[in-house]
């Protein structure tokens, strides 16, 4: 599902945030990728749903060689793969019902399958009841899982999660990781960058670990 | 609480496809709601809608009226150019009976309205009270002065060309020593009115211009107001199409209501010009009606304002909407 060939990222700064990194993952598998702070974990994921790009090596998703997705076809490419961000980039002046069928708007789905599969979504991350709010009215834990809904409602056969539980308590931690592990069940192949340790261990899956933009360690190939 | 329904996780890998009907259909649909929405948008914040367009609707009807009045004074002066006199001198050997045999002939001419006999007499005896030289002419021997015949052609050879036609087989006639149209002042006046109507082009195509920058100013600030809504967008996979849309649409409402504001300016401008028009043309009894917005008018006014708006909507968007990318 997802292939890191030596690749490379330097930023227009000149700085090198990663630096051959090489690692592969299978259809449904499901990954942490951790280290500190400026490891170059946003990076990475960032490199697989092209919001950059490679500087050097390859960086193939889903049989596709991303240096080969032309500027107009990421919209499409980016359909495919569900992105949780750091900063939830909810739209507050929408409804969390408009935000989590805004995917789907742009794929242009039929009205009523529209509703159908946001309330599916919403139902999922137990917000059905918020359907109407908006999302500033929410807590820093219903938003994030609003960002969740939003970024499977199109089902994507990929989810890439950016520190998804950064803000919330362990026990709400635990069940937003849930939700994930509930995807991963459907064949859902799914990447999570986090800090989070004690969660991590606890869940005992596949471990990717960055240092200064180093792949350092691979939980399953030492395994 | 609804019933739990499991449909995003059964086929999560599997991604639909929809047939090419559908699509249609959905695509339809989407600009129909896009239109709408953009239009809903706007009516929120009513006022910078009529300002935008009140600002259109000026920029547009000054050019408009100017040339809708232009038009009328081409149709006024084709008019005078029709009242235009045809002055034939005979030779001053032609007989009176001769003249008169000439203007039976010239009377059954087409392009002629009235023919009027002056003879050489009676053209001396004007002249006399009218020059002043009285006196020094009773000395003459002889009248120096010919037959003429006074032609009025009809109203519908006013074209310059066909007057000149006209005056060229008059010439062809016996007897004749000189045909004169005194119409030296419609040629000017025609020259005037093309130079005024080229005037009013490029007053125009400067506002139209104007038209252009004030949408684009206004796109762009909405771009910038919505630059996390665009963000988002682009993140979640929305083409540049998709953001395009609205702001296009928005410019297209603008176009529309600015050409229809145009419209009531004009259509006010000439109902308060109707009164004192009348009044004038019955004073020159002329049977002159005052043109106003015709429907091929009024379209093409519609067609460049909604056009303009869209220009605008297009160069804003092309130019900043690229800018926006997620980081
Ligand atoms: N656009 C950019 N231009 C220049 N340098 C950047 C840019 N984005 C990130 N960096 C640098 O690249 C390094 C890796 O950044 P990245 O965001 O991937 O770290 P991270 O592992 O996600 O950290 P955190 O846990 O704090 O989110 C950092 O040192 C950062 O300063
Ligand atoms: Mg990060």
């Amino acid at each position: 599902m997802i292939q890191f060939i030596d690749a490379c990222k330097r930023y227009p700064s000149g700085f090198d945030a990663l630096q051959n990194v090489s690692l592969e993952m299978q259809e449904g598998e499901f990954a942490f990728l951790t280290g500190h702070s400026g490891a170059g974990k946003s990076t990475l994921l960032k490199l697989i749903a092209l919001l950059e790009r490679t500087s050097r090596g390859q960086v193939i998703v889903n049989g596709q060689n991303t240096a080969k997705v032309s500027r107009r076809r990421i919209p499409y490419y980016r359909r495919n793969i569900g992105f949780i961000f750091q900063d939830h980039q909810l739209l507050f002046d929408r409804t969390v019902y408009d935000n989590v069928a805004l995917p789907l708007i742009i794929a242009g789905l039929a009205h009523r399958e529209i509703g159908r599969r946001v309330r599916a979504a919403l139902d999922k991350v137990g917000l059905l009841s918020k359907e109407k709010n908006y999302p500033i009215t929410l807590s820093g834990g219903e938003q994030q899982r609003v960002g969740i809904a939003r970024a499977v409602v199109n089902k994507p056969p990929l989810i890439l999660a950016d520190e998804p539980t950064g803000n919330l308590d362990p026990e709400l931690s635990f069940e937003v990781m849930s939700i994930f592990e509930q995807f991963r069940q459907v064949g859902v192949t799914v990447l999570i960058a986090s800090h989070d340790w004690e969660l991590i261990r606890r869940l005992g899956h596949r471990v990717l670990t960055l240092k200064n933009g180093k792949l350092i360690a691979d939980s399953r190939s030492t395994a | 609480m609804t019933p739990r329904d499991d449909t995003i996780f059964k086929d999560s890998v599997t991604r639909d496809q929809p047939g090419l009907r559908t699509s249609l259909k959905t695509w339809l649909l989407r600009h129909a709601q896009v239109f709408f929405y953009s239009l809903g948008q706007l009516w929120r914040a009513p006022m910078s809608l009529l300002m935008i367009a009140a600002v259109i609707g000026i920029a547009l009807a000054l050019p408009t009226g100017l040339h809708v009045l232009l038009k009328n004074a081409q149709q006024l002066s084709g008019g005078l150019d029709g009242a235009a006199k045809i002055s034939v001198f005979l030779t001053t050997n032609a007989s009176e009976a001769q003249a008169h045999h000439l203007q039976s002939q010239i009377q059954q001419m087409p392009e002629v309205s009235t023919i009027q006999f002056i003879s050489r007499e009676q053209a001396l005896i004007e002249f006399k009270q009218q020059s002043g030289f009285g006196e020094a002419l009773t000395t003459l021997q002889d009248n120096p002065l010919p037959h003429v015949l006074v032609i009025s052609p009809q109203r519908t050879v006013s074209e310059p060309a066909s007057l000149d036609q006209f005056a060229q087989r008059l010439r062809a006639l016996p007897q004749v020593d000189l045909v004169q149209l005194d119409r030296q002042w419609v040629k000017r006046l025609f020259a005037i009115m093309a130079i005024i109507a080229r005037g009013i082009d490029v007053l125009g195509g400067m506002l139209a211009l104007g038209v252009i920058l004030v949408v684009g100013n206004t796109i762009r600030l909405a771009i910038q107001n919505r630059r996390e809504e665009i963000v988002v967008i682009k993140l979640i996979g929305g083409t540049d199409a998709f953001i395009r849309r609205p702001f296009l649409y928005t410019g297209f409402w603008y176009g529309l209501f600015g050409g229809l504001i145009a419209l009531l300016l004009i259509g006010g401008a000439m109902s308060l010009l109707a009164g004192p028009v009348q009044q004038l043309a019955g004073l020159y009894q002329t049977p002159f009606q005052l043109h106003t917005l015709d429907l091929i008018t009024v379209g093409q006014l519609m067609g460049i304002s909604i056009g303009l708006g869209l220009a605008g909507s297009w160069l804003a968007v092309g130019r900043h909407l690229r800018a926006i990318e997620p980081r």
